[in-house]
C-alpha cells in the first residue's frame, strides 16, 4: 500500500491558522505541521492534548526534595552527628534552616533538569539525530502542513490550494 | 455604575459595631490599677500560663485561686510586719548571716502558708524565724511586684495593640494595592487597566485608614498608650541603647516623619484618581501621561517611604532590635495583601454581574501575583530569620526567641498558611482559574498576614498576655467594616471601566 501524503506550504501564521481550522472542519488528518517558530493557538487549533510535562517537573522536584532532606539527615545528624560551631545536630528539624538553602536548590535542580531531560526523550532529540525537516524552508520562512492522502488526491490539492497554500505537493513518505 | 447592596452596608455597620463592642469591652476588662493586674497575674497562674519563678519558692501546686490571692495580700502584710519589726533587727541580722536558712526557708515557709492561717503563723512562729521569713518576703516582694508591673503594662497595651495592628494593617492593604497600581500605570501593564477602577476603590480606604494610624500615633507620643516605649522618658532614661537612638527615635521627628509619608501616599492617591477621572473625558492622552510620570515618581518616594515607615511604626516597637530587611519584608507582608485583596473584590464584583471585561484570564494573573509574592513574602520572612537563627547573635536573635517561645503556633503557623497553602494550592494553572480556589487561598492569605502583623507587634508590647480574643476579633471586624463600607461607596462614584485609557481595549480582550 502506497503511504501518500501532501506537503501544504503556507507562507503566513494567520492563513496557516485559518487552513488548520478549515481542515479540522474538513475532517482531514493533520499528520504534522512544521513552523520556523512558534505560532500563538497552534496547539488548540489542532487539537493537540495539554502537556503533562508540569506535572512532571513537580513530581520531579518532590523526588530532590526528598533526596536533599535524606542525604542532609543521614549525614549531619545520624551518621556523624558533630557539634559544629553550636549548630543544634540532635535531630532534623532543630538544625532545619541550616538546610533549607541545600533543600531548596536541590529541589530545583531536580525538578528543573529531569524536566528537560523528560522534553528532550519525549521529543525524541539527541545529538547526531538526524533532522526530520521535509523542507528546509520551514525554519526560516514557510509553514508546512502535513497531511494524509486518503480517497480522491485531486480533489484534496484542490481543497488545500484553496485555503492560500503557495505550494501543495505529493509526497511518497518512505 | 456600581450601587451599594444594601446587604453589604448593613453588613460592613454590623461589623463595625461589633467591633467596637468587642474594643470596648477589651479596654473595659484591662487592668486600671496594679492591683486589678495582680489578681489577673494570680488568676493566670493556675491556668498554666507563664511560671514565675519566684512564685514557685512560695505557692504549692494545689492552691486555688482564691489562696492565691490571699497569699498576695499575706505577703504583703508580712512585709509590713517586716518593718514593724525593728526591735527584732538583731535577729534579723543574724538570719542574713545564715545563708543556708535562707535558702531552706522557702520550703518551711510554703508548707506554712499551705496549713495555717496567716495570722495563728504570725503567732505561732518563732521570732527569729518569723523575722527571717519577713526578710525573704520582703526580697520575693520587690521581684514581685517589678513582674506585676511588667505584665500590668503588657495588659495595659492589649487593647490599644489590638487596635493599632488591625488599623496598620487594614491601612497597609490599602497603601500595597496603591503601589500595585502604580507600578501597573508604570509598567503600562495592558492586562490590568480593566482593574484599575477597583484598585481605585480600594485605594480610597487610605485616607481614613492613615488618618486613624496618624492619630494613634500622636495619641502615642502624647503618652495615652505606651506601645513605643521609646516614647516613655523613664525608660529612655535608663536606657542607653534607646539614648544613642533618640536622635532618629523622638516624638517629634517620628510624627512629621509620619506625617510627610502619609501625605504623600494620599497626594499621589488622589492625583492618580484625578489623572484617572480625567482621562475618561479628555480627547489627548495628556492625563495617561502625567498619571504615568506621576506613578514613576510615587514609586521612587514610596519605597523610601515604605521602608522608613516600616523602622517607625513596627521595628520600632523592638527599639533594641534591628534588621535591615525588615522595610522588604513588610512590604511583602502588604503588598500579597493588597493583591488578594484585589482578587477577591474583583470576583465579588464580578459574581454580581459588574465587570463585563474581566475574564478568567485576569484572575489568572491576579492569582499568579498572589503566588509569587506570597513566595517573595516567604524567601524574605526565612532569609531573615535564618541570618539571625545561624549567626545566634544575642542582640539578634532575642527577637525570634521570644516569638518561638511565647508565639509559636502563630510564627510558625503563618509560614504554612503564608506558604504551603497558597504554593500548594496556587501552583495549578487550572486552579488559578477557580472563583472558590482564589477566594479560599485569598482568605487564608488575609489572615496569615494578618497574624504577620501580629506576629511583629504584638510580642513587643504585650509579651506573653498576648491572646486573640475580643480585643483582637473586635478590631479586625471594625476595620473590616469601616474598610469595606469606604471602599465599596468609592466604588459606586464613578464607572466601574475606564473609558479612555489606551490600554483599555488591550485589556478588555486580554486572553492568556
Amino acid at each position: 500500500m502506497s503511504n501518500k501524503v501532501l506537503h501544504v506550504l503556507y507562507n503566513d501564521d494567520d492563513i496557516l491558522m485559518d487552513a488548520v481550522k478549515k481542515t479540522r472542519a474538513a475532517h482531514h488528518h493533520i499528520e504534522e505541521v512544521f513552523t520556523p517558530f512558534p505560532v500563538h493557538g497552534l496547539d488548540k487549533a489542532i487539537g493537540l492534548p495539554h502537556t503533562r510535562i508540569a506535572i512532571a517537573s513537580f513530581i520531579y522536584g518532590l523526588i530532590g526534595l526528598t533526596v536533599a532532606t535524606t542525604m542532609m539527615r543521614y549525614i549531619m545528624i545520624v551518621d556523624w552527628p558533630q557539634d559544629i560551631g553550636g549548630k543544634p545536630s540532635f535531630s532534623y528539624i532543630e538544625n532545619m534552616p541550616a538546610f533549607v538553602p541545600v533543600m531548596f536548590e536541590m529541589t530545583v535542580f531536580f525538578a528543573a533538569h529531569l524536566m528537560v531531560i523528560t522534553f528532550y526523550m519525549r521529543s525524541k532529540l539527541w545529538p547526531f539525530k538526524a533532522a526530520e525537516n521535509p523542507d528546509v524552508r520551514t525554519t526560516d520562512d514557510h509553514f508546512l502542513m502535513e497531511v494524509a492522502v486518503n480517497g480522491n488526491e485531486d480533489e484534496l490539492v484542490t481543497f488545500f490550494q484553496n485555503t492560500g497554500a503557495v505550494e501543495v505537493k505529493v509526497v511518497e513518505k518512505h | 455604575m456600581y450601587t451599594f447592596s444594601s446587604k453589604l452596608k448593613t453588613l460592613a455597620f454590623i461589623l463595625m459595631v461589633v467591633g467596637i463592642i468587642g474594643v470596648g469591652y477589651s479596654f473595659f476588662t484591662a487592668p486600671k490599677t496594679l492591683e486589678e493586674a495582680e489578681a489577673i497575674i494570680a488568676a493566670q497562674h493556675h491556668g498554666g500560663h507563664g511560671e514565675a519563678a519566684h512564685h514557685e519558692g512560695t505557692h504549692s501546686e494545689t492552691h486555688e485561686n482564691k489562696a492565691d490571692e490571699a497569699h498576695v495580700t499575706h505577703v504583703e502584710d508580712t512585709v509590713k510586719e517586716g518593718h514593724k519589726l525593728t526591735d527584732e533587727e538583731k535577729a534579723h541580722l543574724a538570719s542574713d548571716s545564715v545563708s543556708s536558712i535562707v535558702a531552706t526557708a522557702p520550703a518551711a515557709h510554703d508548707s506554712a502558708v499551705a496549713e495555717e492561717s496567716h495570722e495563728a503563723h504570725a503567732e505561732a512562729a518563732v521570732a527569729g524565724h518569723d523575722a527571717h521569713k519577713a526578710h525573704d518576703a520582703h526580697a520575693t516582694h520587690d521581684e514581685h511586684k517589678e513582674h506585676a508591673e511588667h505584665v500590668f503594662h503588657q495588659l495595659q497595651n492589649k487593647p490599644w495593640a489590638a487596635v493599632y495592628v488591625a488599623a496598620l494593617f487594614f491601612m497597609l492593604i490599602s497603601l500595597g494595592v496603591l503601589a500595585f497600581y502604580a507600578i501597573q500605570n508604570a509598567a503600562q501593564a495592558g492586562w490590568s487597566p480593566v482593574l484599575f477602577r477597583v484598585m481605585e476603590g480600594i485605594t480610597s480606604y487610605l485616607i481614613p485608614g492613615a488618618i486613624i494610624v496618624f492619630i494613634f500615633l500622636v495619641v502615642g507620643v502624647l503618652h495615652f498608650h505606651h506601645l513605643f516605649i521609646w516614647l516613655d522618658p523613664e525608660v529612655v532614661a535608663e536606657d542607653h541603647l534607646i539614648q544613642q537612638k533618640s536622635g532618629y527615635l523622638n516624638g517629634t521627628f517620628f510624627l512629621i516623619r509620619a506625617a510627610v509619608f502619609i501625605g504623600g501616599w494620599i497626594f499621589y492617591r488622589q492625583y492618580s484618581r484625578k489623572q484617572s477621572l480625567a482621562q475618561d473625558e479628555a480627547t489627548d492622552n495628556l492625563s495617561y501621561k502625567k498619571s504615568f510620570k506621576g506613578a514613576a515618581a510615587f514609586l521612587v518616594f514610596f519605597i523610601v517611604s515604605e521602608s522608613i515607615m516600616s523602622w517607625d511604626w513596627i521595628m520600632s516597637v523592638d527599639p533594641h532590635w534591628y534588621s535591615t530587611l525588615f522595610g522588604w519584608y513588610v512590604f511583602a507582608s502588604f503588598f500579597v495583601s493588597g493583591i488578594t485583596t484585589i482578587a477577591l473584590i474583583t470576583l465579588y464584583l464580578k459574581s454580581k454581574g459588574y465587570l463585563e471585561y474581566v475574564n478568567t484570564s485576569h484572575i489568572h494573573d491576579l492569582a499568579k501575583f498572589m503566588f509569587g509574592i506570597s513566595v517573595f513574602w516567604t524567601y524574605l520572612w526565612f532569609s531573615q530569620f535564618m541570618l539571625m537563627w545561624y549567626a545566634d547573635m544575642p542582640e539578634e536573635v532575642v527577637y525570634f526567641k521570644m516569638r518561638i517561645e511565647n508565639y509559636n503556633l502563630p510564627f510558625f503557623g503563618m509560614v504554612a498558611m503564608n506558604f504551603l497553602f497558597p504554593v500548594l494550592i496556587l501552583i495549578n494553572t487550572d486552579f488559578k482559574r477557580l472563583s472558590w480556589i482564589i477566594v479560599m487561598a485569598g482568605i487564608v492569605i488575609l489572615l496569615g498576614h494578618y497574624i504577620d502583623f501580629f506576629n511583629m507587634i504584638m510580642p513587643a508590647t504585650v509579651g506573653d498576655q498576648w491572646f486573640i480574643g475580643a480585643g483582637e476579633i473586635g478590631a479586625v471586624l471594625f476595620f473590616l467594616g469601616l474598610f469595606i463600607l469606604v471602599v465599596f461607596t468609592a466604588l459606586t462614584k464613578v464607572p466601574l471601566l475606564a473609558k479612555r485609557n489606551p490600554l483599555i481595549e488591550e485589556s478588555k480582550h486580554f486572553h492568556y
